[in-house]
Formats: C-alpha cells, structure tokens, sequence
C-alpha cells in the first residue's frame, strides 16, 4: 500500500454491563480509499466506530491516527484529530438554516459572519457535488439533504476521516447513487472514508475493502475487488446457518384482506405509499420485505386506519357474514365496530403498542378496556389475561403488576403478541416483531405466528432479516420506496431475487410511467 | 496505556437510576428528609429574624393551627379549599395538559355565582336560587376551561401559556364587575350571607368540608377505576398509544378540561357561596398555583393530595401565627412555603438519579 | 396625549427589562414562570440598598452612585434568584413550571419582608432616576419631551433589548444559545456545554428581570412602592408570548401594553370601572397572537421547541 495509513484500532473491546458490544476488535483504513464495515444488525459496527468517535470511551485497546496512539474520550477530541462520523439519526436543529447548522458549536477565532460561512459551504458543495441551498431551513429539507448538511458539517471542520453508520438506509435509489458519487469523490480527493453497512451490493459498489464484524468480533479484512457476494455473505453471517423455521402448507386459503391501489403523502407531501395493491389470505403469513423507511409503516398503519389514505380502497371479506366491508380510512373503533378482527404489533412497542408506565394488567386493557358496561374498568378479566400470557409466554417478571417498562425486550414484545393474539384476530400484522431479541425469544414469536396462520388468520410479517422471510413466509412482497416491487413466492424465491428488487433503482419504471 | 489515564470517568457523574430500584421506603425516607430539612432551614431563618427560641417558634406554628376550635376549623376550610383546587387540576395534569388557569377559572366561577346572588337573591326562592349558583358557577368554570383545550387540541396552542393568560383576563373582569356592581366606588362588595349556601350543623365551613371529602373520593375513585380515567393516563403517558388503541385524543382532552373546569366551578361556588359571600380579585387567593404544587407533589393521587394540601395549609397558616406572635412582617408565611417547596421540588433529583463519584464508580467495575 | 406617551413607555420599559429578561431565558429552553417573584426581588433589592445608601450618606448624596447602587443591588438580587432556579432546574432537573411558582412565592414573600425593614417611600431616591439624562431637553418642546426627556431606564431598556436581539441572532453565542433552546441534544453534541449555557443565560435573563422590578417601582410609580410588582412580572410574561420571542418587537410591544395599561387614565370619558377593562387588554392581545401564531404554525413564530424540559444527557 503506497497510501497512508488514517486510522487504525487495535484490540477494541466494549462491554455494557454483561453484553459484550465489541470484543478485541481490529481495523486499519488508509487516506484516499473507501472502507466498508460489514456486519448484520448487531454486530457491533455502530459502537465500535461510537469509540472511534468519541461516543463511547474503549474498555480496552488503542487507537491511531496517523501512525500515533490518540486517547479521543468525547466528540470535541474526535474533531481535534479530524475524525467525523455521521450518524444515523441526524443531530441538527430543525430551526436553523444548513449553515447555521453546520457552524454550530465551532469555536472559531474569527468573528461571527454567516455570510462568509455560506461562502465556505458553497465552497464545499461545489467542490464534491452537493446541491443544497446553505440558507434553507432544516425543517424544509428532505432526509438526503439533511443527511447532506450532516456530511457538510464534518467536511467543514476539516475531517479527513468521515464515518457514515448505515448511509443509505434512509434514501432512494436515486438519492443513494448520489451519495455514492460525492464518496467516491471525497476518496480520490484523498479523504478517509468508513461506511458501516449490512448491504452487499453497496460494498461490492463502493468499498475498496471490507472489514466485516458478526456478534461483536472482528472476523477479516478483504479486497472488495477480490471477494464475491458468497464469501461475504459467509463472512458476515458465519456458516449457512439454517433457521429450521417450522413451515406448515397453508390451509383453506382464502382472501381475507384486500388492498387496491392505496396511496398516500406524508406531512411534508412526500409520496409515502404509491399505488400498493395485494391481497392477505387466510392461513397464510404474508411477508413484506424492504429497506426500512419505504412505506412498511405507513402501509400497516393505513390498514390499522391511523394513516390517512388519499387514493384507493382496503377491502376486508369478513368470514363471519361473508360482507365486503371498505377499511378506507376509518377509524380504529369504527373498524372494530364493523367486526373487524384486526390485530396489530406495532414497530415501536413501548412507544404505540404498550404504555412503558402502566403494569402488564393495564396493559392488556388497552385493547379491551371499553369493553363491559358502565363507566368502569374491568380489571378481572385482563387480570386474568395478564396472567395467562405471563404462563404461557413465560414471560419474565417479578409480577402482573410489574410495569412493562421494566421488562426486557424480549418479555415487552411477549407481552405485546401475547395481548394482540388473544382477541383471536382475523388479521395479525406484526412489524419487526423479532427486532432486538435473542434467539428463544424470536422462535417464541415465530411459533406465535405460525399457530396463528394455522387457525386460519391472515398474518402479516414485516421483517428485515431475509433468511427469516424466506423460511417463515408463504408469499413475500417486496416494498421499494412506497411502491410494490415484486409479489415472490416465499418458497422458491432466492434471497439475492428479493435484495435485488428491495434495492434495484426504479428510475426505467419511472420513465415508463412518464410516457403513459 | 499511559495516555487513557487522564481522561478518566469525570469527577462526579449522574446517571438515571433504574425506577425499579427505588422502594417505597427510600421514596419516604428523602421527602421525609427535604421537609424536615426545609422546616429546619425556616427555623432558623425565623429564629435569626426574631432573635427567639426556635422551639417558640415552632410552638407558635402548632398552635396557629390546631390552637383552638376556630383555627382547627379554618385549617379544615384552607385544606379543604387548596384540595378542591388541587383536585381540578389533577385530571389535566395527568393528561400532561399543563393547566395554570385554576386560579382564572375559580375566580370567574366565583364572579357568575355572586352576579346571581346579586341579581336573582331577592327574586327566586332559597332552593331555586342554589341550584342556579351551582350551576352558574359550574358553567361559568368549564367555559373557561375548555377554551384553552379546544386550542390545544385543534391547534396545539401552548395550554400553560393560554390558562396563564386567562387568570389574568378573569382578574380583570372580576375587578371591572365589582367597580360596576358597587356603586359608592370603594371596590368592596358587602357581604350577601343571606344568599349563601346552606349552613349545616351550625358550622360556616363545614358543608365545604363535607362536599370536598365527596369530591376527593369520586375523583380518587375515577382515576383509578373509571374507564374515562384509564383513557387519560393513556393519554398522558403516550398520545400514539392512545392513537393506536382508537382514543380520541382531541376528545379526550376536551372532556377532561370540562371536568377540570367543573371541579373549579364548585370551588369558586363554594369560596363565594359558601364562605365569603363576596367576591374580590383575591378570592382565589394563589390557590390555583398552589394548587399545581398539591397536585403534583401528591402524585396526582387524590388521597396523597389530602396530606400534602393540609402540609401547605399547615406552613401557611402557622407562618402567619408566628408572624403575629412575633411581630415579624406576614411574608414571612410566603418565605417559608417557597423554601419548602423549592426543598420538595428539588428532592425529586435524588430519587431519579444517582450521583456516581469517580472513586465509587470503580469500585462498581 | 404626551403625558399619555410618556407614561406609556415609562411602564413599558420596565415591562421590557422584564420581558427581555425572560425571552433570555426561554431562548435556552427554561419557561420560567419565577420572573415576578425575581422582579419583586430585583425591585426590593434595589431599593434597599438606595434606603441603606442614602441613611449612610445622610445629605452628602453622590447622584451617580443613587443611580448605580440600588441598580447593583436589582441586578445581584435577580441573579442570585435566577441562579437558584437554575441550580433546581440544570443540575435537580426539577420541573420548571413548579420551581418557577415556588420562586415567585418565595420572591413575593422576600420582597415583602425587605421593604417591611426598610420603608415604602423612595421618592428621594427615585428622583435620580427620572431626572433626564440628556440635559436640556425641556427646551425642545414636545419632541424633548416624547424622545429625549427620560431617566436613565429608559435608555438602559432599550440598549438591554437592542444588544439581546444583536447577541441572540448575529453572534456565535446567541446561535450556540438558541441551539441549546431549541434541541439540547444536539447542541451537545456540536461541544457546547448546554449547562453552562443555561445557567449563564437564566442567571444574566433573571438579573436583567432584577433591573425592570426595579424600574417599575423606581420611574414608573416615582418612588412609590406597591405591592404588585408580581403583576407585571406576569404581564412580562405575555410580553415574550405576544412578541414571538423577540426582544426588538418587544420595544414596540412594551410600549403597546404600557399604552393598553395606562390609557384608562388618560382618555376622558373612560368610567371608573373601564380601567379594570383596558387592563385586561394586554392580556386579551397574547391570548390572540398566541392563538393565531399557533394556528398559522411558522417554525419562526413558535416557542423554542425544548421549552419547559430538563436535559439529561443519558436519556433516550
């Protein structure tokens, strides 16, 4: 390597409390090349690179810059050696313009002047091909540009080692290419530049090598040029591992859940949801793939009917009075009041699904607290399914009046499915259901699900973990920023067929579309 | 490893500590701790001020209370008052709806109610004539209620600023009313006694007391076991569960306000019709912010709150005797509740966080 | 109709102090309902030390230390308050709208107490502050007498509101400051030390709302002390509410509410029970800019957004 070396770690290790996050992990980038950290969802990219920082102050091990051992124990220091990370939910102030931002906290000797710090970002933009107004207020911008004004930050205090965590997650295909354009031209400009990432396509695009983690340790540095998609993937997710995901042939198929043509925009008047049409069978799970961020909540919330459509229609076959009832935009209770036996975990537990504060009795009424005459509460009953789920579940906690914010994730989402399943739906939507916890506890959820489809509700998975959609779902439908992709079968479908339609760029159907 | 050594854990460090360790014991024990800390640190402001036995003092706080029949009684219709009050704003404040407006919307109750004794007192009969101030009262305390919730719900418009704004609107209305009712321009309007509320058992406060203790069990019971109740703590903790789980959060808001509002109702009825028979600018009396305090320091818990009205009504009353006694200014009453209550207010830091101090902090590693 | 004027702005610069005061302190994120409380205390403190000053001196009266002393004394006053509020709210976190009524019961009451130890007549004293600071101006007719002929707090108001939007919105500081308002997490992770921002703010915002008790009592009632200082610490309040935040509107603002305050006075024919309606004006015109400004929802126009949260770093 004729290059310089930027950046090198030796022998990080980072525990909290008992989880070890980072175990005697290595890493060398060099000025002037593009180095991806691969590793699947908590593998601990984020929080080794959080050290490097300054987030997070190392248990043990050293770090270099520039051939010498730094101590950076806060984000000021991090700075002073020119490092810059990006993280994945942006830190600006929504009130301020993009300059404003970007100079915030600099201790400049120079005096105060806007005019000339717009200058200066112009200066940057121009130079790596950023388009953005420097005056434009942060709550105007879309998310690439506020992920932009976040890169011209760093780029404006001087780092040479820019980290970005997880880059793309938020953007189109468009908006990613883009970024990948300013990267590669920040790198020939002689920069730094780590991007952590559980994207193969993206690494084998971008990076000149890969440093790849799997549960905290550091498995191998390769040349991207040199490694394919298989050896990564192997890398990455150690041996094939087979998930052994019990999945039961479907029984009396029939529809339960029709969705036709529903779009709708966000607050913004950003197109969220465009033109998604499918339909939910019973006793089927339906799994719906995509980057995170491309409509998946939106669309469940829709069908939920806390997310207002503003075109097509969601039809529901009840299978009790054989009616054809239309969802489109009505409320949770008026959507009961039709019959509707719906039933929904939602991505955010203790923020939506579950009150964090209330015990795991209070909890369950959530759900059924109108229930029984009177002005008052029924305690007996969700008492009593309080402490079913709890023995069933077997969920752990000191209690039924234990509050669920004390619970650990996996007993909270136990909870939380146990409550949703227990009205008996007709339709189960679960989001992310398996986000976060250990391995039991998901095949606890996997089971729930399976039981569910086999007493013939129509279940709907939205997940990330691919090898998960492809061993537990019966049909999968992939989303690709808010737009239906592709409807595979859950059984033939290869894993690099849905990767590809989660991320292919739809700009050809874009053009099509135009000429129509 | 030389160089990690200087940039240590920092000196002292705060962390959160985890809501299930606290026990009920230790939550006790450091209130305990911050009112007697505070009842200490009065003494001896009182004691330097007065130049007498601090134990004096204190004797002269106990007997400004519970001294005589009339002070006991006049303690029964202070805690009764504050806890009325204090009972309104509860609902709200659990919503996490920052209601500040009791003191308008008591104060506007109040001025409905004495606009009916004074017009309608001679002409309707005594039974008649109460339903009408009850209701008048009640009417005039939701209006001024809701107003600010029907803004906060459509349009998110800041509620502690709104109800802040509205007591003074009601100051305002009250002092204009009063300079057009009175006609001899003094401003003071003599008491109707003769148009009051019925006196039972031949004690002035006593029905006050009663129709209060009432109240604080119906609104005990409603927040913890009426579905309307459960709905505002949903609401209060997370408005997307709410969301989520069908509440009509705008709805909810509203209808919570409306009780709110109804609750102060009563209590200017009871101010006004009740005990005063007259209104002023001051009727309320700063019971609408010490309210706030009640509630919030008895954890929105209406049984809680009946302890920490009568520790207000305790140190206000007993500052007042020992400033009489003393012949120290009556502010001093005023000193000594902010002192206890900035004591109160700020204990709450201890038993949400610990303090970590580098030496302790390695030995926990 | 130039006595009206006159008047008008001298309540309204004490209103200013007040609201400048405050508007510095919520700009870092603290609604802090304890400015009356700290106006009173200002105020009292003031004219304590003008009483102790001038029982020391006897005759021998040094009028730039009449002037200089008892304004020392608010300033030092609103401090120390405003540095105990935030010892609550920064390092306890304490809720901010239940310490802040506790420190305007606690400042109500200490206000009190001094002024019972001293004397509730400061018109001696009172007289260096409203003597004009520009000489000769009477001899300048109406324009003298609108523009020029004031005391001292006139022209420190103005200059305190001027530099506070100067410092607010065209100096690294007031970006920092802002940003501290707004979205603390942020700001903390930009490197600045959102502690030492807010401490330094609410103690300088509260000193200046020291100042306004004091000029309240000081010019606006001529030395005369009334036991409502509080009221204008709440219509200071409003101030903020009604100017969006914004300590240059709020000159304007200022003058508005003093004119809305006083006008009863001045227009004939007002009855006796009027008055009590003209004062309720000013609060009537926040109820509706806050109201409209909320329902028009300009980012600018809002409350900064963090306002009335405590800031822990480790929370997420």
């Amino acid at each position: 390597m004729a290059k310089p070396i930027a950046l090198e770690c030796r022998g990080i290790t980072k525990t909290f409390g008992r989880v070890v996050a980072n175990k005697n992990c290595d890493l060398e980038v060099y000025h002037g090349e593009i180095l991806a950290i691969l590793g699947e969802n908590g593998s601990g990219k984020t929080t080794l690179m959080n050290m490097v920082a300054g987030i997070y102050f190392p248990d043990e091990g050293r770090i270099f810059i520039n051939g010498e051992e730094v101590t950076i124990a806060s984000p000021k220091d991090a700075f002073a050696y020119k490092i810059g990370m990006i993280h994945q939910h942006f830190k600006l102030v929504d009130l301020f313009s993009a300059t404003e931002n970007i100079i915030l906290g600099l201790e400049e000797q120079k005096k105060y002047n806007l005019k000339v710090a717009e200058e200066k970002v112009d200066e940057i933009c121009h130079k790596y091909g950023f388009e953005i107004d420097p005056r434009k207020k942060i709550y105007n911008m879309s998310v690439s540009e506020k992920q932009t004004v976040e890169i011209i930050k760093v780029l404006y205090r001087g780092a040479d080692i820019l980290i970005l965590d997880e880059p793309t997650a938020v953007l189109t295909p468009q908006e990613t290419q883009k970024l990948f354009a300013v990267l590669r031209r920040m790198r020939d400009d002689g920069k730094c530049i780590i991007i952590i990432t559980h994207k193969l396509h993206e690494v084998l695009s971008l990076s000149g090598r890969v440093t790849v983690l799997r549960k905290g340790e550091y498995i191998g540095t390769v040349n991207t040029a040199e490694t394919t998609e298989s050896q990564l993937t192997e890398m990455m997710v150690g041996k094939k591992i087979t998930l052994n995901i019990d999945r039961a042939e479907p029984q009396n198929v029939t529809d339960r859940l029709e969705v036709q043509h529903i779009s709708s925009v966000d607050a913004l008047g950003n197109t969220v949801l465009d033109d998604i049409s499918f339909t939910a069978r019973s006793g089927e799970i339906l799994g719906i793939a995509g980057i995170a961020g491309s409509g998946q909540r939106e669309m469940l919330e829709a069908i939920a009917g806390l997310h207002h459509l503003t075109g097509g229609d969601i039809y529901y076959h009840n299978p009790k009075t054989g009616q054809i009832d239309d969802l489109r935009n009505k409320t949770p209770i008026q959507i009961r009041d039709l019959g509707v036996r719906l039933s929904f975990v939602p991505e955010d537990r203790l923020g939506m699904g579950l009150v964090g504060n209330m015990d795991i009795v209070d909890n369950m009424m959530l759900r059924s607290y109108r229930k029984g005459r009177g002005m008052f509460l029924h305690r007996r009953e969700p008492k009593d399914l309080a402490e079913h789920i709890i023995h069933d579940l077997q969920v752990v906690t000191p209690g039924a009046s234990t509050p669920v914010r004390h619970l650990s994730g996996g007993n909270v989402q136990k909870v939380l499915v146990g409550r949703e399943i227990a009205a008996s739906p007709t339709v189960l939507m679960a989001a992310y259901p398996v986000r976060g916890l250990d391995v039991n506890a998901s095949y606890t959820i996997y089971n729930l699900l399976n039981q569910q489809k086999e007493r013939g509700t129509a279940v709907i998975f939205v997940g990330e973990d691919l090898d998960v959609l492809l061993e537990l779902c019966d049909r999968i439908m992939v989303i690709n920023g808010g737009r239906i992709a592709g409807i595979v079968d859950g059984r033939t479908a290869r894993k690099d067929e849905i990767g590809l339609l989660m991320t292919k760029s739809q700009e050809k159907e874009d053009a099509l579309h135009g000429e129509n | 490893m030389a160089k990690t050594e200087k940039t240590l854990a920092p000196l002292v460090h705060i962390v959160k500590r985890d809501p299930g360790s606290v026990t009920w014991k230790y939550r006790l024990l450091v209130r305990a701790i911050a009112v007697l800390a505070a009842l200490l640190l009065s003494g001896i402001l009182i004691t330097l001020l007065t130049k007498k036995n601090p134990l004096a003092v204190y004797g002269s706080m106990v007997s400004g209370v519970f001294g005589s029949p009339r002070r006991i009684w006049n303690m029964l219709q202070g805690v009764a008052m504050l806890l009325c009050v204090s009972l309104a704003v509860t609902p709200a404040f659990k919503m996490k709806f920052w209601n500040i407006g009791a003191e308008g919307q008591v104060l506007i109750s109040g001025l409905a109610c004495v606009a009916t004794m004074m017009f309608l007192g001679s002409a309707l009969p005594t039974g008649l004539l109460i339903l009408v101030m009850v209701a008048v009262s009640i009417l005039a305390g939701t209006i001024w209620a809701v107003l600010p919730a029907i803004f906060k719900a459509y349009w998110n418009t800041n509620e502690t600023l709104f109800t802040l704004m509205m007591n003074y609107v009601a100051t305002q209305l009250v002092d204009y009313f009063l300079k057009v009712f009175v006609k001899d321009g003094s401003g003071v309007l003599t008491p109707m006694p003769q148009f009051g509320l019925p006196v039972i058992g031949n004690q002035a406060y006593l029905l006050n007391v009663l129709i209060v203790a009432v109240v604080t069990v119906l609104a005990y019971i409603y927040l913890k076991y009426s579905k309307q109740g459960y709905e505002i703590s949903v609401v209060g903790e997370s408005e997307n569960t709410a969301r989520y789980i069908g509440i009509n959060v705008k709805k909810v808001i509203i209808r919570t306000m409306l009780l709110s509002g109804a609750i102060c109702g009563l209590a200017g009825l009871l101010l006004v019709g009740g005990t005063n028979h007259t209104i002023s600018t001051t009727t309320a009396g700063g019971r609408g912010f010490t309210a706030i305090m009640v509630s919030w320091l008895g954890k929105f818990d209406p049984l809680y709150m009946v302890l920490t009205s009568f520790l207000l009504v305790f140190l206000d009353q007993g500052a007042q005797q020992v400033s009489t006694d003393f012949r120290i200014s009556s502010s001093i009453s005023d000193i000594v509740i902010g002192i206890i209550l900035l004591f109160i207010i700020g204990c709450e830091f201890f038993l949400q966080y610990r303090v970590v101090t580098r030496k302790n902090r390695k030995e926990n590693v | 109709m130039v006595a009206f004027l006159v008047s008008a702005i001298r309540l309204g610069m004490s209103l200013l102090l007040g609201s400048t005061g405050e508007t510095i302190t919520e700009k870092v994120g603290h609604l802090n309902l304890g400015i009356p409380g700290i106006m009173c205390v200002g105020a009292a403190c003031g004219c304590y030390a003008e009483y102790l000053y001038f029982k020391a001196v006897g005759v021998a009266v040094v009028p730039i230390l009449a002037i200089i002393i008892p304004l020392i004394a608010a300033l030092i006053g609103g401090a120390l308050m405003g540095l105990l509020f935030s010892f609550l709210t920064i390092t306890l976190r304490a809720n901010q709208n239940m310490t802040g009524l506790a420190i305007t019961t606690l400042g109500i009451g200490l206000s009190e107490y001094i002024i019972n130890e001293a004397t509730t007549i400061f018109t001696k004293g009172s007289k260096y502050f409203t003597a004009p600071l520009i000489p000769f101006t009477d001899r300048l007719g109406v324009f003298g007498d609108l523009v020029l002929e004031y005391g001292v707090f006139v022209y420190l108001a103005l200059a305190i509101a001027i530099v506070t939007t100067y410092v607010l919105n065209k100096t690294r500081v007031g970006l920092h400051l802002r940003a501290v308002g707004e979205n603390p997490a942020t700001a903390d992770a930009a490197g600045i030390n959102v502690s030492k921002y807010r401490y330094v703010a609410t103690c300088i915002g509260c000193a200046i709302a020291g100042l306004g008790g004091l000029a309240f009592i000081m010019d606006y009632l001529k030395g005369n002390w009334e036991y409502c200082v509080d009221t204008i610490g709440w219509l200071a309040i409003a101030l903020v509410i009604f100017t969006v935040w914004n300590p240059t509107i709020a000159i304007f603002g200022s003058v508005a509410f003093g004119a809305l305050y006083v006008a009863s006075s001045y227009i004939p024919g007002v009855s006796f029970a009027g008055k009590a309606l003209f004062k309720m004006l000013p609060y009537v015109v926040t109820l509706l800019v806050l109201i409209i400004t909320s329902m028009r929802k300009k980012r600018e126009h809002q409350p900064p957004q963090s306002l009335g949260l405590s800031y822990f770093r480790e929370e997420r």
